[in-house]
């Protein structure tokens, strides 16, 4: 990256993030949405630790993704509705570059505080101790894609009035297989046995959607803004 | 309200249009629209409400695709230089790009530093030329739409693009701020700019004006 599109990028982030900063009460949205859905579970099932540990994985990596489904519907519509999404498809330096500073910004509101979070539901859920390693490298892993693949839903519904439903069905089949191996590895983690193969999968979703994400992103809402 | 522009003559460069069509919800809004812009000239886009204004500025800026027909840049297609194109062109839409939880300085400060990166002390004189001095800490949130809008055209006294597509800019300035912007644009002129608008304010500029009837 020239140093002027590395300049641009740090700029479309640091606003987001200071943009966040003034919002608090919505950036907190997916961490409280996180926390109090995986917290209802040991009052829905009943305490036994048995019980809760089986389904712990599942309830955790289920929780997260939903809670960032929950914070994609406003990562375009405030640009797009005061006009500043123009702006930025007018810059002199490709969107996508822009976009994924975007991106970033999102995963870091809404992602990065999932992660943090979860070692502590872990312990209320009563997850094995060995299982903890895998769950937080597995979302450090796919949290970024839920947010990359995500942010291509958002593009495309963000000139609709109601997009948020569209926007999940759109968006859900494409996170099937982050949710399969990042369960799948707090799963055999937990067993036991290697979970190494399900990182790498989870390592490749991202290298793919971080290359292509922002492309796909870029061309959606050029066609958007059409 | 002080001049704060810089006066260095700008790059002659030249708009054209031709055969452009426009439709909207199977509706042509206009078709076969040709014209080239010399620097040093203003073009005035008149029409009644829903004649295709906006989208004809859209379509100037890139944002929206023509129908038919192509826009060009010193001679070169503006979708095959999207980015040379897009570093020479100041466009202000209908909505002004402003965001409400940020201070009209860390708005100017966001979109000037993705372009030609002025100092502070040159933000805070744009803002104080707009009329926003002692405004600059506050949250957009707080402002007048007219202020609000002031921010936006604060960034005219910044740019050196050569080109300005400006669609209503005259809205919800009031008296001075009007004046203010007449002698933006004029002074963009004399340096060789070229501008496209919407208005229904009658322009005082001391020099003849192109009109296009859509």
């Amino acid at each position: 990256m020239s140093a002027g599109l590395m300049h641009a990028f740090v700029a479309v982030l640091r606003r987001d993030l200071l943009l966040a900063l003034r919002r608090r009460g919505d950036s907190l949205n997916p961490l409280l949405f996180f926390v109090l859905a995986v917290t209802l579970f040991p009052l829905g099932i009943g305490p036994e630790p048995q019980r809760l540990a089986e389904v712990a994985p599942g309830v955790l990596w289920v929780a997260a993704l939903l809670a960032t489904l929950l914070s994609l519907d406003s990562l375009f519509r405030a640009d797009h509705e005061d006009g500043a999404l123009e702006q930025l498809m007018l810059m002199p330096q490709p969107l996508s570059v822009l976009v994924l500073a975007k991106i970033l910004a999102h995963w870091l509101v809404s992602g990065l505080p999932l992660l943090l979070m979860s070692p502590l539901l872990g312990v209320v859920l009563h997850l094995p101790e060995a299982s903890f390693g895998a769950l937080f490298l597995g979302l450090a892993l796919g949290t970024p894609v839920l947010s990359l693949v995500g942010a291509i839903g958002a593009a495309l519904t963000v000139g609709l009035r109601r997009g948020g439903m569209l926007l999940s069905l759109l968006v859900l089949p494409l996170y099937v297989p982050v949710l399969i191996f990042g369960a799948g590895a707090v799963a055999q983690a937990g067993m036991g046995l290697s979970y190494a193969g399900q990182l790498a999968m989870l390592g490749a979703l991202l290298a793919l959607s971080l290359s292509l994400a922002p492309l796909a992103c870029a061309a959606a809402l050029r066609v958007t803004e059409n | 309200m002080p001049q704060t522009r810089i006066s260095s003559p700008l790059p002659a460069r030249e708009l054209a249009v031709d055969g452009l069509a426009c439709e909207r919800d199977e509706r042509v809004l206009f078709s076969g629209l040709s014209l080239s812009l010399k620097p040093g000239e203003l073009l005035l886009v008149e029409g009644q409400n829903g004649a295709g204004k906006t989208s004809l500025l859209r379509i100037l800026c890139g944002l929206a695709e023509p129908v038919e027909g192509e826009v060009s840049w010193n001679g070169r297609a503006i979708h095959s230089q999207r980015e040379d194109y897009a570093a020479e062109l100041f466009y202000l839409g209908h909505l002004p790009g402003v965001k409400l939880d940020l201070s009209p300085e860390e708005n100017l400060g966001f979109v000037r530093s993705l372009r030609n990166r002025p100092s502070r002390e040159q933000i805070l004189a744009a803002l104080k030329a707009v009329g926003l001095y002692g405004y600059e800490d506050q949250p957009a949130r707080t402002l007048s739409a007219g202020q609000r809008r002031r921010v936006a055209l604060a960034g005219l006294c910044l740019s050196d693009a050569p080109l300005w597509i400006l669609d209503e800019p005259f809205t919800a300035l009031d008296k001075a701020g009007v004046a203010w912007l007449q002698d933006c644009l004029s002074s963009h002129l004399e340096r060789g700019g070229l501008i496209v608008m919407t208005t229904h304010q009658a322009l005082e500029l001391g020099r003849q004006v192109r009109s296009l009837a859509l």
